[in-house]
This record gives C-alpha cells, structure tokens and sequence, in this order.
C-alpha cells in the first residue's frame, strides 16, 4: 500500500550507531505498560460490541434484572429471527445493500474523474472550483433537508429508495480525496505520452488514470460504504419503516416500534455485521485510507 | 503546453500529438496509414475539442449532482426561512418576512439548545481529543500487530449512530443497567442517565466519544509518523526525557493536524442528532423530558417534521450554518496568531 510509504518518513537517515540515543522517539519498543493501556483501551472500544451480542442472546425480562448478564444466553437465533420479520431488518439490510452499493459506485466513479481533473487538467476556473468543493465540506446536511423534503413529496418519491440514493451519490470529499492521491501518484509523465500516441481524453482515463488510481479507489469505496450505510438525518426523514433502511429500522426500533430490548439488540447487531465484517476483511485498507486522507489534508 | 514539448522529443509521432501543426505537413512525416485530408482535420479538431472540453466533462458530474442537492437546496433553505411553511400544506408558503428568526430568538427552547449544543459539543469533543492523542501517542512505538490495534480502535467508527445509541441506551438504563451496576460497585448510587441533566449530558457525549476517539488518534498517528526522527534525536541528544519528547516535539509537530481535527469535531458537535434523539426513545425529538439534551439538530427536526413547521425549522438550519461560518472565522484569527507566534 502506497500509505505506509506516505506516512512513514521517507528516508531514514542511516546514522552511526552511537548517536542513536536511548530514548529517542519513535523506534522505541512498547513496554508492558503501553501494551496495558492499550487493552485498555481496546477493551473499552469492543465491550460495547461484543455486549450487544450477549444482551441480542437474552430476554427482554432478563435485561431489565440486575446484575446485568455478562454471558451469552440461548435466545440469540430466536432475536434474531424476530429482529428480521418483525423490525423489518431483512428489508433494511437489502435496502441498505442496494442503497449504500449504488452510492459507493457513482462516488467513487465521479470523484475519480472530478479528482483527476483537478489533479492532472488545465482548465479555466479549477482553482476556485476546487476551494469551492473544499470549503462546502462543512456543510451540515440539516442545510439542504428541507427543500430536498419538499422536491421529493412534490414528485412522489417518499419512502422510494431513489430519494435517499440520488444526493448522495457524490461527496466533496471523495473529489478532494482522489485530488490529492492523483497529484503524487499519477505521473504526468504517463498522461503526455499516451497524449502522443494519440489517445483520447477517455482512453487516457480507462487506460492511465484508472490504472494509477486503484488502490485509492478501493480506499474510498471502502470509507463511501461505511458512511453511506451509517447515513442517518435524511434517510430517517425521507423514509419510513414501510421502505426502510437500516438506520431508519434501527430508528424505529429506538422509539418503540418493538418494545422488547433484546430484539432492539438483535437489530441493532445485525445493522452493524455488515460493516464489522468488512472491518475484518479490509481493516487495514480502511486503517490506510483514513491516515492517508490525514496527511494530506 | 506541455504535450507540445512532448512532441518536439518524438518528432515521428508529432502528427498526432500536437493539435497546432497544419495537417499537410503532419501527414508528411507520418509513415504508415496515412488518412485522406479531410479526416485528418476532422480527427484533429476533434482531438483539440477533446483536449478543451474533457476536463469541464470529468468535473461536470460531480458539480451538477452536487449543485442540485447541496448548493442549491443551500440557498433553497434560506429562502423558505423567509416563508410560512407548513407540513401539513407544503403547497401554500407566504412570505414571512424574519418573522421565524424572530420566532427563534425569543423562543427559551433555541436558546437552551444553543446551550445544549455548546456543552455537549465541549465534553464531548475536548476528551475525545485528549485521549486520541495520548492513545496516537501509545500506537506510534513499536508494536506487535500493530495493525490489529489499529482496526481494534477504530471499529467504533464502524456502529452506526443508531446502533450505537440503542446500545449505549441499555447500558446507561436505570434498573439493570451495566454502568449503574458498575458505578454501584465503587459504592456509587445509580444516576439517573435519563432525567438529570449533566447525567443524560455526559451519556449523551460518551455515545460521541466512544465512536470518534479511535478515529481521531489515527489521525494523530498519521501526522506523528511524518515527524522527522532527527527532531527527537537532537531532544535526546539536549537531555529531553519522553514527556519533554512529546510536550515540545510532538505536540508542537502536530499543532495543524490538532487545529484540523479540532475543526471536524466542532462541525461534527454542532450538528449533533442521531445520539440524543435515539438516547431519548419515544420522545427522543423533545430531548428529554425538560429538553436537557435537546440539541439544535434535534430542535431542527422537532420544528420541522414533528410539530410540521419547515420555515422555522429552515431558520433554524441557517443559524446553525451562521454559527459555523462564525467558529470558522475565529478559526481563522487563531490560525493567523498561532503561525505568527511560530
């Protein structure tokens, strides 16, 4: 991965030994009490998590009794099951799926292009385009809901899926993201030679730009997921529990739309896999992705 | 232009490549398949249209979409902020003047969620960024699988608001709830996480918390690893012990990074929603029952889509943008001061 390059210095001055003083930074190996800390630490990350599933394998009676349980009851399939008929998870699951995938195609495909063009293209404007698209990123969504509530009714789409996939299908910050990996990754180089083979603007980008962009591409695909999965305010408002999304499920699940805890945990374990598995297979992708957007912005 | 320059090195190919030569002569130094005239002004016009108009091409989709759905709706809320509008009668809007920013600031709810926002944005954001710091600090030694603490700390970042909300809510619940059986193990009576008001407060912060702080200290660990090791190796050298190390290398290395995520966070706090509204269940958009964690996100969407009234809810999006636009200002002066100090 380009990351690790980026974020480690980039050449490390080979010094004689007897400079390298005890104490000097960072290739100092951690003692037993950083090693402590840390599963402090990550305890306190994952206790949470892992406490939804003990709590999604109880009753609803067991839950509200003290002391609280701290093991896994027999009740997890049976929640489960619940929180998939009942709280509509089954349908939120696939919504989402098609929701959050369709999102994560059309920003990484239009940041990718946009990104390219701020990195690599002359054009009239772009510097100012580009403090416009980097300025708006802190924008809050409370900003555009209400029009974008009143357009949607106006043409009938509430609680359709389009409403909540349409303005999101690009970001501000996907177009900065790809700019800046594009700037030092892309050789111009690379793009004025296939200029003299003759090729055209959208040759140069299936054929050069794609190429050279992958590995950030899958980075931003991985984070547009997450984000897009997780989106809360306008798909809590757009939808209903009739079409939902795992948010919105989960929502209705927070005020009472099944009043049994443990289902609400089985839901709320069951909106998370999704994106836990994900951290599983691509953690150190996302890990990357996230310390890579921090160094360069 | 640079393809041009290109061109001069390669003078065999400079038919294609540079959209300047004159046809006719072009055609002489090519060797093989050479098209008939016309074509060839016709390919090579294409090819200067392709030149000039692709890159408005490539930005294009990303600036219609995003004009229509976040720039104009932008303007859009303003505008409505001036209007009566109803949900019950979406269609009939009259003008209202600033009556509904009026409304606001005579309205004990605004100002109590302005308040609310502001507390819950500082206990919220200055620990968070505090102990993703010190645990930045933790990653950046040498570590066995450092990648899986890595991907250990950050999949908070991975539950989503709701899940984590409806989760942190059974911990923080007042009978059988694990925090008040904790607490009750330090000798500490049960709180009351959802009545009292610093109480349902700090639950509400520590929903924030516990999602963000993993975040944040990746953050960090990304600009710490781009310090340069000779910094800490002339410290040394000056007889720095490890907490001089960090208090005048690191921290004042990472002071951009530090006032960039300090930015984030105070966006993140003052849009704050999904957390009280989901911490307060069934009423969750009054924010408690003496609106004692009622943000002004969550008063937003109780003017608008709870009571129904979308002009105010529009004024009150606006003000939160004007707070903003304010704290980036004064962001602004602090940066100025603090690269002059340097």
């Amino acid at each position: 991965m380009t990351t690790s390059e980026l974020a480690l210095p980039q050449a490390r001055p080979k010094k004689d030994r007897s400079r390298r003083v005890m104490g000097a930074g960072k290739q100092l190996h951690a003692g037993p009490v950083t090693y402590l800390v840390l599963s402090v630490f990550a305890l306190l990350s994952l206790a949470p998590l892992v406490w939804t599933a003990v709590a999604a394998s109880r009753t609803d009676r067991r839950l509200a009794q003290t002391p609280p349980p701290l093991w896994f009851g027999g009740n997890l399939f049976k929640n489960l099951q619940a929180a998939w008929d009942q709280a509509g998870m089954g349908t939120a699951m696939f919504n989402s799926t098609v929701v959050a995938g369709t999102i994560t195609v059309a920003t990484v495909l239009f940041s990718t292009l946009a990104g390219f063009a701020f990195a690599k293209l002359r054009f009239r404007f772009s510097s100012v385009l580009l403090l416009l698209t980097i300025g708006t990123m802190m924008i809050p969504p409370q900003l555009a809901v209400v029009p974008l509530y009143l357009w949607m009714s106006h043409l009938g789409w509430s609680n359709q899926l389009q409403t909540v996939i349409l303005p999101t299908l690009v970001t501000a910050f996907g177009t900065f993201f790809m700019r800046q990996y594009l700037v030092q990754a892309l050789p111009t180089e690379l793009i004025e030679a296939a200029r003299v083979d003759g090729a055209s603007s959208l040759r140069v980008v299936w054929h050069v730009v794609f190429p050279a962009a992958r590995p950030a591409m899958a980075v931003l695909g991985l984070l547009t997921f997450v984000f897009a999965w997780n989106d809360f305010l306008w798909p809590i408002i757009a939808l209903n529990q009739q079409n939902p999304t795992v948010q919105v499920a989960l929502n209705s699940l927070g005020t009472g739309y099944v009043p049994d805890q443990a289902v609400i945990m089985a839901g709320a374990l069951l909106g998370t896999l999704p994106l836990l598995i994900a951290f599983i297979l691509f953690g150190k992708q996302i890990v990357g992705g996230i310390m890579q957007g921090a160094i360069k912005g | 232009m640079s393809s041009s320059k290109q061109a001069l090195a390669h003078p065999a190919s400079s038919a294609e490549a540079a959209p300047g030569t004159p046809p006719g002569a072009a055609r002489g130094a090519q060797g093989r398949g050479t098209p008939p005239p016309a074509a060839d002004s016709w390919r090579s016009r294409l090819y200067r249209w392709d030149m000039k108009a692709s890159p408005y091409a490539f930005i294009a989709p990303f600036f219609i979409i995003f004009g229509a759905f976040s720039l104009i709706p932008l303007l859009y809320t303003a505008w409505y902020s001036l209007h009566n509008v109803q949900l019950s009668s979406l269609d009939t809007q009259t003008w209202a003047g600033l009556d509904n920013y009026k409304n606001l600031l005579s309205s004990d709810f605004f100002w109590n969620a302005l308040k609310n926002t502001f507390t819950i944005g500082v206990i919220s954001t200055v620990p968070q960024l505090l102990a993703a710091l010190g645990l930045a600090h933790l990653l950046n030694y040498k570590l066995r699988g450092s990648t899986i603490w890595r991907v250990v700390m950050l999949t908070p970042y991975a539950t989503s608001v709701a899940a984590a909300t409806l989760v942190f809510t059974l911990l923080y619940s007042w009978d059988g709830g694990m925090i008040n059986w904790f607490l009750h193990f330090v000798g500490i009576g049960p709180v009351n996480w959802r009545e009292s008001d610093w109480g349902s407060q700090f639950a509400v912060s520590s929903i924030v918390i516990w999602r963000w702080t993993g975040y944040n200290a990746l953050i960090y660990l990304a600009a710490m690893q781009a310090i340069p090791i000779d910094l800490y190796e002339s410290a040394a050298l000056d007889g720095a012990n490890r907490w001089q190390q960090f208090r005048h290398v690191t921290i004042p290395q990472l002071r951009p990074t530090i006032l960039f995520t300090v930015v984030v966070s105070t966006i993140g706090a003052t849009q704050l929603f999904g957390e009280p509204l989901l911490f307060g269940g069934v009423s969750g958009s009054k924010g408690g029952s003496e609106h004692q964690y009622q943000t002004l996100g969550l008063y937003m969407y109780d003017q608008g889509w709870i009571i129904g009234n979308l002009g105010k809810a529009s004024a009150i999006a606006w003000s939160m943008f004007l707070i903003l636009l304010i704290v980036a200002v004064i962001n602004m002066l602090f940066t100025r001061r603090l690269r002059k100090s340097l």
